[in-house]
């Protein structure tokens, strides 16, 4: 029973991360229906900078908000540079877009930086725990989920109540209506970049913090991941993109723990093998939304 | 107010609309009548920037709106109740109003709100529900207030009667009648082409993207074979 509370924890902890990156991954699905697979990118070059950041002895406290900031522009950077210029083409062209942005961020940093890992110290509370009763609870796993529920409120108020927010719903059910209402596409879709990005920036202190380090290759997993989650969740829906990166880090974690000792290792075969299931008898992901047909 | 000449809007090869021109002068009421597949909804789509034109101008108010996208027309005054409606189904009734409102200062857009509200009392009683849940003829009701919302100086509606019930087709043209009565500047596609000279100053008759015929609603009506030809089945 300990173990798997423990576990719950430690599951939810993973998750809310991954639910970080999958809600920016949506919030972009949504407004244009691309499904980004250069979003890890932006870990890439926060890592990049973080790396940087501590060769000037700054410490997390002062990283972690840069880490945010640079996530943001970087968003928008590659808006600009890439996605605005295939706005509106088919769903096959953004995806190979979004792949190509991906290749070609990393191949940078292969050719103009190096090929190596880069590591940099982790802050000294993230190894600390504490206990609740014959629970030991990791600083870490609370403060990541703490924060997220924290962002995840904030993101709820933001569509909801500001305008902004509302632009962007309306604009994720039906561009082109929303257009013909006065909704500025370039405010709509730079706004969603930029609201992405910070998501990933938080997620990507997380996963910075938990890694230690960063390489050309280092956004393929958090990319993966968040794409995944949002597959999970149902693609365009932003709560399925939350539930679909808890569940992916609650599965993660208690199988690991559940699978004999000889097969743990295969956890990420056995993750995949389940969503290729859930696809099979749930096509559309664990919560459905109706998309506007775009004209 | 809007003077359109020699529009002409291609889909690949094919052109939807030919050479067409149209006038709306301010305060007037015109119809844009014929039969399905004849280019009304490409004309209006195309005034409303969703189309891109091949050839011809649009000039609203004096300046060349010409292939302007959608929000800079909305801006500028002009605004579509798009054909089906197209009202956010995940939004609720004030949302959808407020997004209508979106180019209005926030001020504006409060007292837009309560205006709706009033003239539209169906929509106040679903003020917070979803607009998935409306029926059709609430659906059309939101549709049109969503566009008020912006205060256009021309409002363009296609189809607003469209697969609603015979009352709410009566519902819909009151509205219209309402609006002409207010003042307001319209320009209306429909297919009920008969119903619509009712109500219009003029109208247009389109037939395989081309503008066949103008005339006074009068006019159009008395002439029958007009109808029995370009028409068909809106004479009723």
């Amino acid at each position: 029973m300990t173990e798997f509370l423990q576990n719950l924890i430690d599951g939810f902890g993973r998750g809310s991360i991954y639910a970080l990156l999958a809600l920016g991954v949506a919030v972009i699905f949504g407004v244009m229906h691309l499904l980004n697979f250069a979003h890890g990118e932006l870990i890439t070059v926060s890592g990049y900078v973080a790396f940087w950041s501590f060769g000037q002895g700054w410490s997390w406290w002062l990283v972690a908000p840069l880490v945010i900031v640079t996530s943001i522009v970087t968003s928008l950077v590659i808006e600009r540079v890439a996605f605005s210029r295939v706005r509106g083409a088919s769903d096959f062209t953004l995806l190979l877009t979004s792949f190509g942005v991906h290749f070609v961020v990393s191949a940078a940093f292969l050719m103009f930086v190096s090929a190596s890992v880069r590591t940099f110290p982790r802050p000294g509370w993230v190894a600390n725990t504490y206990s609740i009763g014959s629970l030991n609870v990791e600083v870490f796993d609370t403060v990541v989920i703490v924060v997220t529920i924290i962002t995840l409120i904030a993101t709820t108020v933001i569509l909801q109540r500001t305008m902004f927010g509302l632009a962007l719903r309306a604009a994720a059910a039906d561009f082109d209506t929303a257009r013909l209402m006065g909704i500025r596409s370039d405010s709509v879709i730079r706004g969603a970049f930029a609201l992405s990005g910070h998501l990933a920036g938080i997620a990507g202190v997380f996963w910075l913090i938990r890694a230690g380090s960063t390489d050309p290759s280092a956004g393929i997993d958090p990319m993966l991941k968040g794409v995944l989650a949002a597959l999970i969740g149902g693609l365009g829906s932003l709560r399925g993109a939350v539930l679909g990166g808890i569940a992916l880090g609650l599965a993660e974690v208690l199988l690991r723990s559940w699978l004999p000792d000889g097969v743990a290792s295969l956890t990420e075969g056995v993750v995949f093998a389940m969503i290729a299931l859930l696809f099979i008898f749930r096509p559309q992901g664990l919560i459905t939304v109706a998309h506007a047909e775009r004209v | 107010m809007l003077e359109v000449a020699g529009l002409t809007t291609r889909y690949g090869e094919i052109s939807a609309l030919r050479d067409a021109e149209l006038s709306v002068g301010s305060g007037e009421v015109v119809g844009l009548i014929g039969p399905n597949g004849a280019g009304k909804t490409t004309l209006l789509g195309t005034i409303a920037g969703l189309l891109p034109p091949a050839a011809g101008t649009v000039t609203f108010n004096g300046d060349d709106i010409t292939g302007a996208a959608p929000e800079r027309l909305l801006r500028a005054g002009l605004a579509l109740v798009p054909e089906h409606r197209r009202i956010f189904v995940d939004l609720t009734v004030e949302e959808n109003l407020k997004v209508g409102g979106v180019t209005v200062p926030a001020a504006d857009r409060a007292e837009l709100l309560a205006e709706m509200a009033e003239r539209f009392p169906v929509l106040k009683e679903k003020w917070t529900t979803a607009a998935g849940y409306l029926s059709g003829g609430e659906a059309q009701q939101l549709a049109i207030a969503r566009a008020l919302m912006s205060r256009p100086r021309l409002l363009m509606m296609d189809e607003p009667s469209l697969g609603l019930a015979p009352l709410l087709v009566d519902m819909v043209f009151d509205l219209i009648t309402s609006l002409r009565d207010a003042g307001r500047t319209l320009l209306v596609v429909e297919q009920n082409a008969s119903r619509m000279l009712e109500v219009a100053d003029r109208a247009y008759v389109l037939r395989s993207g081309e503008v066949v015929a103008t005339g006074t609603g009068e006019e159009l009506r008395s002439d029958e074979d007009l109808f029995a030809t370009f028409v068909g089945g809106g004479h009723q």
